[in-house]
């Protein structure tokens, strides 16, 4: 069981990434529960999505308190939210940021992190900052946990409010491409 | 938001989703709705389909939920399948028909994605509104996963509209934990269902049939003609009909289970009950976690099972003292609270059910999950250890409330 938290703002579609990762890694034969934060989603609030990954049926239907992976669509919310909680030895951060490796926050358990400037990728396709898709093409090449091709074809039954197929897709690609993977801390 | 991933058509969507795709190959004649968090997706979901020529039904935007079911009961005793979906205070203002439906023996499906109820003001799941209408006559059962929630929703139609039930029936799931949670879930064929459901069955001795004029909802009661008697009668066929809808629910779920190989627990469910010293009794979405807890508990030594109830309404006491019998203490987690008793409404169930058993034993209720508070495995693990100290005479069978200092 592989437990992901995906922490971002409402209304970059922190939920919507978890539900097209979530279709992703079901097709490719895992189960898959994903369950949001629940708040009003007023427009830049700190927004949380949890999703649990395992070959077999997964049964608990509760938010993730001790994370493995944490997927932050978001530059700036690790400054008003402890981004990293719970987080054991051996963890994955996959950062939405335009800073280097050593101007980045980690969390005392973060052993591999995956950097990705989703900001500028976001602008430069949708013309807004929205980073949900980039940053899945980000997971996808921190983590090696589901292929491009599933995040697309994930995609192509999606309904998205503030862009079309063909952007969100370009958006996946850019993310893998421009993310840069470090191991830190030395037991990933 | 769904991909058919498999040849035998998975899908992931979330619990509203489940709940409307269930809906739709049962083919109903006439929805009708007004929207409410935490159902409102359920209801767009339902609208967009019959929108896109998916659902060949009426789409009532009524303006509120009085209307939503009054003209639902009008399509039903024109002989429609019907169907709505409410949350908490829609399910309040929606009391006066949603009280009148059984008697009328009206065979509807309406959903209740719990929401605990106002006030303080919250929007967050809970089972306070399916709880505050327990004793109204519907047949209510309580989904899992969203699997379940899917798969119910077609059984719903089937128990309604036997011949020896004839009664409403509320499919309840979870606000936000199962409304939203998102799952694997598989999509059965529109032939099968068509075939599990066979014809429609409409209740003629209330169908507004014009070939047989006659007055619906006779004037009972009082002094005079027909007096008393025959108000007595109804409430009598309604009590019955609900104790012969435990069997059928059963034969439903068998039916059910056979065709597409998922069989789900009709009435309760047995997790690990063989050789339990104590154990816990669970509804709904807060199960898995529970199962998990069961589970770490057994790998250690500790012989603890669960009981999940499945059909609340009618209460299936005959299971529930049966699958008790061996045990030595009990603890019954609620997600809503009994005003009346300080306790919880399953909690107050399972007790009346022991007590007319004879079986006098450690009970405890355990109340968890309010206004959306999450109850995990290490929340059931606290409340497995609190139940095998009751069974060794130990602490207060005082309720706890699970989630006080969350």
């Amino acid at each position: 069981m592989t437990e992901i938290r995906i922490h971002g703002r409402g209304g970059q579609g922190t939920v919507l990434a978890s539900s097209v990762l979530a279709q992703a890694l079901v097709e490719e034969g895992k189960y898959v529960v994903a369950v949001p934060s629940f708040g009003f989603e007023r427009r830049g609030a700190p927004v949380a999505a949890f999703l649990r990954v395992s070959d077999r049926e997964i049964r608990a239907m509760t938010n993730i308190y001790h994370p493995d992976i944490i997927l932050c669509i978001d530059p700036t919310v690790g400054r008003t939210v402890d981004i990293f909680a719970g987080m054991g030895p051996g963890g994955t951060l996959v950062q939405s940021t335009k800073a280097e490796l050593d101007a980045v926050k980690l969390g005392p358990n973060v052993a591999k992190v995956g950097l990705c400037d989703a900001v500028t990728i976001a602008l430069k396709i949708f013309n807004k900052p929205i980073t949900n898709s980039v940053m899945l093409g980000a997971f996808a090449k921190t983590t090696g946990m589901v292929k491009l091709d599933s995040l697309k074809a994930a995609l192509e039954t999606t309904e998205f409010r503030d862009a079309g197929l063909k952007q969100n897709m370009d958006a996946i690609a850019q993310g893998y491409e421009g993310t840069i993977v470090h191991t830190v801390g030395g037991h990933a | 938001m769904t991909v058919q991933t498999k040849p035998n058509k998975v899908i992931v969507c979330e619990g509203n989703e489940a709940a409307a795709r269930g809906v739709a190959l049962a083919r109903p004649d006439v929805v009708s709705v007004y929207p409410i968090t935490p159902q409102s997706s359920l209801v767009e979901a339902l609208s967009q389909m019959i929108a896109d020529g998916e659902l060949d039904a009426e789409l009532i935007n009524a303006e509120g939920e009085h209307s939503v079911l009054s003209s639902l009961q009008g399509a039903c005793l024109a002989g429609a399948r019907t169907y709505t979906a409410t949350s908490a205070q829609g399910l309040a203002f929606m009391f006066e028909p949603y009280i009148r439906a059984p008697g009328l023996r009206l065979p509807m499906v309406l959903g209740i994605v719990t929401r605990d109820v106002l006030s303080p003001q919250c929007v967050w799941g809970g089972h306070q509104d399916a709880m505050l209408v327990r004793e109204c006559g519907w047949i209510q059962m309580y989904c899992e996963t969203v699997q379940e929630i899917l798969d119910t929703n077609i059984m719903a139609y089937k128990v309604a509209e036997h011949p020896e039930v004839m009664l409403p029936v509320n499919v309840c799931h979870d606000g936000n934990y199962l409304s939203f949670g998102i799952a694997r879930c598989e999509l059965p064929e529109q032939g099968l269902v068509d075939d599990f459901l066979g014809p429609k069955s409409i209740n003629w001795h209330v169908a507004l049939d014009p070939e047989r004029p006659m007055a619906v909802d006779p004037l009972t009661g009082g002094s005079n003609n027909p007096g008393p008697a025959m108000f007595v009668r109804y409430r009598m066929g309604q009590t019955e009909s609900m104790g012969r809808a435990l069997r059928v629910i059963s034969e439903v779920h068998t039916d059910w289970g056979k065709r597409t190989g998922r069989h789900h627990a009709p009435l309760i469910e047995e997790y690990r009950m063989e050789g339990a010293q104590v154990a816990l009794v669970t509804i709904g979405s807060m199960t898995g976690a529970a199962k998990d807890a069961v589970d770490a508990a057994r790998d250690s030594g500790q012989a603890v099972g669960l009981v999940k109830v499945k059909t609340y309404r009618p209460f299936p006491a005959q299971a529930m003292t049966k699958a008790l019998a061996n045990v030595k203490a009990v603890g019954v987690v609620d997600r809503s609270v009994s005003f009346a008793w300080n306790g919880g409404p399953v909690y107050q169930d399972t007790l009346t059910a022991l007590a007319l058993a004879g079986q006098r034993l450690p009970i405890q209720s355990m109340i968890g999950g309010l206004a959306g508070a999450d109850i995990t495995q290490e929340h059931f693990e606290r409340a497995i250890a609190r139940v095998f100290g009751l069974a060794k005479g130990e602490g207060s069978t005082e309720t706890h409330w699970m989630n006080e200092k969350d």
